[in-house]
């Protein structure tokens, strides 16, 4: 009796250490969630002012501004995202639509899958291996090319997941009106989920957003004003990089500033994404 | 319209046929064109599909092109030598390989124990309440930009992980045989250590996800029949839900591998930048991705580009592997519980 007690408080002792173990596992997630973020607002707030939205990036050991680099970032982020969308849209409907079984979309859907993780610097070495190398300069095309690559797969993997959630019964309604397929698809089972497919590009934009390193070989920087997409284009991520090893301070706080911009942008849009989703997800 | 479209029900076929000029779509023709249609749709969409594939032959051929000139220039030494000289254009990969795998398996050895805690408390422990906030939280942790982990590593974790950290990994840990060489040297809070942690910190939520997801589909007879007989939550975890999901908990952990391998700027800020090969963790080195990051936009000379490409193509198949691993293993899961429920 006595050993079977002490077998049962030993159970115990391990049970409720282990569960203290995964109590603090969680802590130490959230500890660096909110320590990065925290940092990020403490840094980045001291650093913000209207000048960031007006002047250009400065050079080293004035002030300035990233007026540049916001604009260029967005212009290459929506370029990026009207080139991936329509794509990854068409490459998943035919995944969830016309290749449900056959070999070619289940070996599609293998390497979507894997382009979904692949590493971003080797897309930005792709693209300048076959545009930049070829073109003889950088150019904000080229990263808009880049994010898009990045992009697609994102849209491709939402777009499937999504259509597969329509039931068949509605597709069957549909083509019992008589509707040609293309109608069924884009009419019918595409607007049902409509909810899904937005959430899906809008995860895909934030997560080109924030990439860096990407950019660095295919869009460069530019330390001025420049709208002409075929010409190297300055970005947030990349005047970050530069700007945060640089020993210069008031380079480094327009880091600092540009940071919490661009993750409050990350955030904003992950958190857009999941609350649209939720409330308008097919039930 | 109408009067024509009854008028021919009543007419002979020739007739009929001679109206059809003037009727825009009759039924069958309509058909046909639908039909046609949808060919046309279906092929458009299959060629976006099959785009996708060719973007991954485009990627591998473009690599292998671009990496001839080195491998012709240093054969397949260059993959097994320690020298990185940009100026007598001796260039072997060694070193970033060395890195790479050295902080990705730091990054995993922190990373599985945490995210299996982080798993275990979302799924067995937490309040319903707070499942979703939980969750959505370290979902956040992987949306954080990576130059953003790079920034906080270099400003704020760095001399922290110098001061604190690191002096008590070399007083404890340093002094045991065998694995205290692995903990000395100067703490200067860059190195394969730091990279290592803030790369863990940022495949957890990866991991966790996967197996908390994949703890979600454990059939609750299974835990119930367990906690009947008298288990505790920890052996019902680790005896029943742990041997169940192994595949996919497998599968989880390669997909954080995958990204620990590629991660770029994290990494560039904090490990220092050294074509070494250092026995110690708090030695400076390079990763693959980092020497890229670093020295891409500087290379001028072709068997220095070329170099860097081979290093880019390494890390793609590297990474590509364990992707394909990781997806295969899931994939089976997936498929196991089709049968089983």
């Amino acid at each position: 009796m006595a050993k079977s007690t002490g077998l049962y408080r030993r159970r115990i002792w391990v049970n409720r250490w282990n569960l203290t173990a995964s109590l603090l596992t969680m802590a130490f997630g959230m500890l660096f969630l909110f320590w990065i973020l925290a940092t990020l607002f403490l840094r980045g707030f001291q650093a913000l002012s209207p000048a960031l939205l007006t002047q250009m990036t400065p050079p080293p050991g004035s002030d300035g501004g990233l007026a540049n680099a916001i604009f260029g970032s967005f212009v290459m982020v929506a370029a990026a995202t009207f080139i991936s969308t329509p794509i990854g849209i068409l490459a998943g409907i035919y995944l969830a639509e016309f290749g449900k079984t056959n070999v070619l979309a289940s070996i599609t859907r293998f390497i979507n899958d894997i382009l979904l993780s692949a590493p971003s610097i080797v897309i930005g070495l792709f693209i300048y291996t076959v545009v930049v190398a070829r073109v003889q300069h950088f150019s904000g095309w080229a990263g808009s090319f880049a994010l898009a690559l990045l992009a697609i797969p994102v849209v491709v993997r939402t777009t499937e997941n999504m259509l597969r959630l329509v039931p068949n019964s509605l597709r069957e309604a549909a083509i019992a009106m008589g509707a040609p397929m293309w109608k069924v698809i884009l009419m019918v089972t595409l607007k049902a989920v409509r909810a899904g497919v937005i959430t899906g590009v809008l995860l895909a934009v934030a997560r080109i957003s924030g990439e860096t390193a990407p950019l660095l070989f295919t869009a460069l920087n530019n330390q001025f004003w420049n709208t002409d997409m075929n010409a190297p284009m300055a970005n947030l991520p990349v005047v970050i990089f530069q700007f945060a090893m640089s020993p210069f301070e008031e380079w480094q706080h327009l880091a600092w500033a540009g940071s919490l911009l661009i993750t409050l942008a990350v955030l904003v849009l992950n958190i857009l994404a999941r609350v649209f989703f939720r409330q308008s997800a097919p039930k | 319209m109408s009067a024509t479209a009854s008028a021919a029900t009543i007419l002979t076929p020739a007739d009929s046929a001679a109206m059809t000029r003037r009727e825009p779509t009759p039924p069958e023709k309509r058909e046909i064109s639908a039909r046609w249609q949808d060919v046309l749709f279906e092929k458009t969409t299959l060629f976006f599909a099959l785009f996708v594939l060719a973007l991954l032959a485009a990627i591998i051929g473009s690599l292998i092109y671009g990496a001839i000139p080195a491998l012709q220039a240093f054969g397949p030494k260059f993959f097994v030598t320690n020298v990185w000289n940009p100026v007598t254009f001796q260039f072997g990969a060694l070193a970033p390989i060395f890195g790479t795998l050295v902080t990705s398996a730091i990054a995993l050895a922190i990373g599985i124990p945490v995210s299996f805690g982080i798993a275990l408390f979302l799924t067995q422990m937490c309040p319903p309440i707070l499942k979703r906030p939980l969750g959505t939280a370290v979902e956040l942790l992987a949306a954080i930009p990576s130059i953003i982990y790079g920034m906080w590593g270099l400003f704020v974790f760095a001399p922290i992980f110098a001061d604190t950290v690191q002096p008590a990994l070399a007083n404890t840990l340093g002094r045991i045989w065998l694995i205290g060489s692995l903990f000395q040297g100067a703490p200067s809070g860059i190195g394969m250590l730091a990279a290592g942690f803030i790369l863990s910190i940022m495949v957890i939520p990866f991991i966790a996800s996967v197996m908390r997801d994949v703890f979600e589909v454990v059939p609750p007879v299974l835990k119930e029949s367990a906690y009947g007989i008298g288990c505790t939550t920890w052996e019902v975890v680790w005896n029943v839900v742990l041997p169940y999901t192994r595949v996919g908990v497998i599968g989880g952990i390669m997909l954080g591998l995958g990204r620990a391998l590629g991660e770029t700027m994290a990494v560039t800020f904090v490990i220092g930048n050294a074509y070494k090969i250092s026995p110690s963790l708090f030695a400076a080195g390079n990763s693959i991705a980092s020497a890229l990051a670093n020295e891409f936009n500087e290379a001028a000379n072709p068997v220095h580009l070329s170099s860097l490409i081979t290093l880019g193509l390494v890390l793609f198949i590297l990474t590509f592997i364990v992707l394909a691993c990781s997806r295969l293993l899931l994939a089976q899961l997936a498929k196991g519980e089709g049968k089983q429920t």
